[in-house]
């Protein structure tokens, strides 16, 4: 469901199957956990392996952007399928910058 | 139009039947031959009904979550999620896109816009105290069933 990497300052969350309510908060607790640990200066959150998400999946990627604010440090979303880029835009979270 | 198949299911409201509603729900159209783009428009709105049950209707209690479906010869499928919750005082403000009662839980607030984006159509009923019913409803093209 996920697994983290950090290297050269940067803390990347690779998430993988299925993100909804249920699954987003763990994936939270897993990402925050490793987050306040190393304090890294980028999160990124790689959505390669992401097969279904709902809108549990912006209110995830907006949490994590300002828990990263808070450790001074930015967010990048990255890996990003049409269908989960459509919820995104939604949202309006393109206007964050934080989508590649 | 006549109905060619149809289906009821009930659940408590916990997080876990999230992923289970959706994948009944795929198992129920799969006769009709969907396109990868209208089945997961469909898990996408229903997975945002039972998870507003289950956040906002049951919130800290818990209760059964009820759905029915039909699938019609022309292609129709409409889905019926149903709790027996708090009920929505105001609807029309609850479908506003970012309008959340639950932000410290990160509810973006797009259940409704996703559902109405996803579908061609979705109803809305609800009472105060008595519960909320969100029906959707989609046409798919392949109908082989």
């Amino acid at each position: 469901m996920i697994k983290t990497e950090y290297q050269n300052h940067v803390l990347t969350a690779y998430i993988s199957g299925e993100i909804d309510h249920d699954s987003a908060a763990k994936i939270r607790a897993r990402i925050d956990g490793a987050a306040q640990s190393v304090k890294p200066r980028v999160l990124c959150m790689d959505f390669s392996g992401v097969s279904f998400m709902d809108s549990s999946g912006v209110g995830l990627v907006m949490g994590r952007y300002r828990q990263m604010k808070l450790l001074g440090g930015a967010l990048r979303v990255i890996n990003v399928s049409d269908r989960v880029y459509r919820i995104f835009a939604m949202s309006g979270l393109e206007g964050l910058g934080v989508l590649q | 139009m006549k109905i060619i198949n149809e289906m009821k299911l009930s659940f408590p409201s916990e997080s876990k039947n999230e992923a289970f509603a959706r994948s009944v729900i795929t198992a129920f159209v799969l006769c009709l031959d969907p396109t990868v783009s209208e089945l997961s428009d469909l898990k996408t709105a229903v997975s945002e009904a039972v998870t507003n049950s289950i956040v906002h209707g049951y919130r800290h209690t818990e209760g059964m979550i009820y759905i029915s479906a039909k699938i019609r010869g022309d292609g129709r499928v409409t889905v019926k999620i149903r709790d027996k919750g708090c009920g929505i005082a105001d609807v029309k403000k609850a479908m506003e896109p970012l309008f959340t009662t639950a932000p410290e839980e990160e509810r973006a607030g797009l259940g409704f816009a996703v559902m109405q984006s996803f579908c061609d159509r979705v109803k809305v009923k609800s009472e105060p105290e008595k519960g909320t019913s969100v029906t959707l409803e989609k046409f798919f093209n392949h109908v082989d069933c």
